[in-house]
């Protein structure tokens, strides 16, 4: 069943367009990626699905409901949660206050503070540590618990590999088989590659704002890709 | 003896200016607002218990007003004062300085020019007697207590309860604060009414410490501002500190005017006010100021 659909969405980062037309489909469970070179649009594609980017053109569905101008408070209620680029934890807040604000709308489900714990034992000995005070690492697991906590139909990931060093990435990607399994879908952005590849089920490629290339993970090619990405 | 009693009596005062400044330092905090008619406001909370008391005399009642107050700001802070917000920094104090005159003027044709008070009956004059020179008032004392206990009650609001995280979260990060589902525009909006509500608490207690005119919200809005800054801006414990710095200050600055055979109530406000422009001018930031590492 699909649970995310974009039809046509066209969108503005700043004064410059960044999506022209983008359609794409998210079933219910998946796990998809969307890869692109830097300035493809990925992080306006989040933004727009999560509201914080206004659409200029098309229609965004949550499970067929219509969401495109629905604010961002709102659409956290419906089951959508984003994992901003650059994590904006709360600085003045502790790491267990920031996955209470997460908790805000209390929807239903069975994500909780120890649930996160769980999945983060690297936070349970900063739990009562300011946001501000917290490594990078420890910030993007903060940031994915957090937002794990409003308990989402849809979680979506914007470049969790950011500025952080490579064992902590390869440590952050392998909780989202556990997340999936969960029931969560996952639509991620991730600049790399390799990581997106191993965590999707299928993947977008973006290229100046538009679907350069769509498939299964396991099914594209090393050339066919490069095509895509860099549109030589 | 007549320095302790100087004091004393100021620590007292700094009571009903930190309950004045409390909703200015919250409003600050949480949205950057500066609210120019927050002296106003807590007059009409006094002039509404004068209202009420002349129409059914004083009764526990009147402590409806606080609720009332809080209703009074979360509508306009919802309705009006939002749209402000999303129009730049002069906005809002164009807005509240316009309602501030608006409000001076309404109660000025409803109460007239002539200056009113809230009777509290005896406890107004009743005090603690130390020796000859030093008295503590049983009114000054019980505003003192109010306060504290005020700020307790909010330091655990804001700590520990569901709207004092949103509270903070969106004074942190308003558009992360969105995408965990607050609607910032309703968190401002508890924000006003909570401020309201502790500056009709403010302004009937200044209502029953003195007599008062429509005119005399500036003046309460210059003390309520001289201690957030002093005590530093979105702390609520450095308010409190704040305002017993002024208070101490101008009652300091009226004994020594005293000494000095001038007008003591002149000294008092100069005082105050040079104690302000001193730490504006060494520590800018107060000396409670919320500070953290980024």
């Amino acid at each position: 069943m699909t649970l995310l659909r974009l039809e046509g969405v066209s969108s503005f980062y700043s004064d410059f367009q960044a999506l022209f037309g983008v359609s794409l489909e998210v079933a219910e469970g998946e796990t998809v990626a969307i890869i692109g070179a830097n300035g493809a649009g990925k992080s306006t594609l989040l933004g727009s699905v999560a509201g914080t980017v206004q659409v200029a053109g098309g229609e965004i569905r949550l499970d067929g409901e219509e969401i495109t101008r629905l604010e961002p408070h709102s659409r956290v209620d419906l089951g959508i949660s984003l994992v901003p680029e650059g994590r904006r934890i709360f600085p003045s807040l502790s790491a267990e206050e920031n996955l209470l604000v997460g908790a805000y709308r209390k929807r239903p489900g069975a994500w909780s503070v120890a649930k996160v714990y769980q999945l983060f034992p690297l936070l349970t000995r900063v739990s009562r540590n300011p946001g501000w005070s917290l490594s990078g690492g420890e910030q993007q697991a903060l940031a994915i618990g957090r937002a794990l906590m409003a308990n989402p139909r849809l979680l979506l990931l914007d470049e969790v590999s950011l500025g952080l060093a490579p064992v902590v990435v390869r440590q952050l990607y392998e909780t989202i088989p556990v997340i999936a399994a969960s029931g969560t879908t996952i639509l991620l952005v991730e600049q790399d590659v390799g990581q997106a590849l191993s965590a999707a089920d299928r993947v977008y490629c973006l290229l100046e704002g538009r679907i350069s290339l769509q498939g299964r993970a396991e099914e594209i090619g090393r050339e066919q890709l490069t095509m895509a990405y860099f549109g030589v | 003896m007549v320095w302790v009693n100087a004091l004393v009596q100021g620590i007292l005062l700094g009571g009903l200016y930190a309950l004045f400044a409390t909703g200015l330092s919250l409003v600050f905090g949480v949205m950057r607002l500066v609210n120019l008619a927050h002296g106003d406001l807590g007059l009409l909370a006094a002039f509404l218990v004068v209202a009420v008391a002349d129409a059914s005399g004083l009764s526990p009642w009147i402590v409806l007003v606080v609720p009332a107050m809080f209703v009074i700001g979360y509508v306009l802070q919802y309705v009006t004062l939002n749209r402000t917000l999303e129009s730049g920094e002069l906005a809002p104090l164009l807005v509240t300085f316009g309602l501030a005159i608006v409000l001076q003027n309404v109660l000025l044709e409803t109460f007239s020019a002539d200056s009113r008070g809230i009777n509290a009956g005896a406890i107004e004059t009743e005090s603690i007697r130390v020796n000859d020179q030093v008295a503590i008032g049983w009114f000054p004392l019980a505003t003192l207590v109010v306060s504290v206990v005020l700020l307790v009650g909010l330091q655990l609001v804001i700590g520990r309860s569901r709207l004092g995280r949103a509270l903070r979260a969106t004074a942190d990060d308003l558009r992360a604060a969105e995408l965990m589902g607050i609607d910032h525009r309703r968190t401002y909006a508890y924000a006003m009414g909570i401020a309201l509500a502790t500056v009709a608490i403010a302004g009937v207690f200044f209502g029953m410490r003195t007599t008062f005119a429509p005119s005399d919200g500036p003046a309460r809005l210059i003390f309520a501002f001289e201690a957030v800054i002093i005590g530093g801006l979105g702390s609520l414990w450095g308010t409190l500190v704040g305002g017993i710095v002024l208070g101490v200050a101008q009652t300091v600055g009226t004994q020594i005017a005293f000494s000095l055979e001038v007008s003591p109530g002149w000294g008092g406000d100069l005082a105050g006010h040079l104690v302000f422009l001193a730490v504006l001018a060494t520590r800018p930031t107060g000396l409670f100021a919320r500070t953290q590492a980024t």
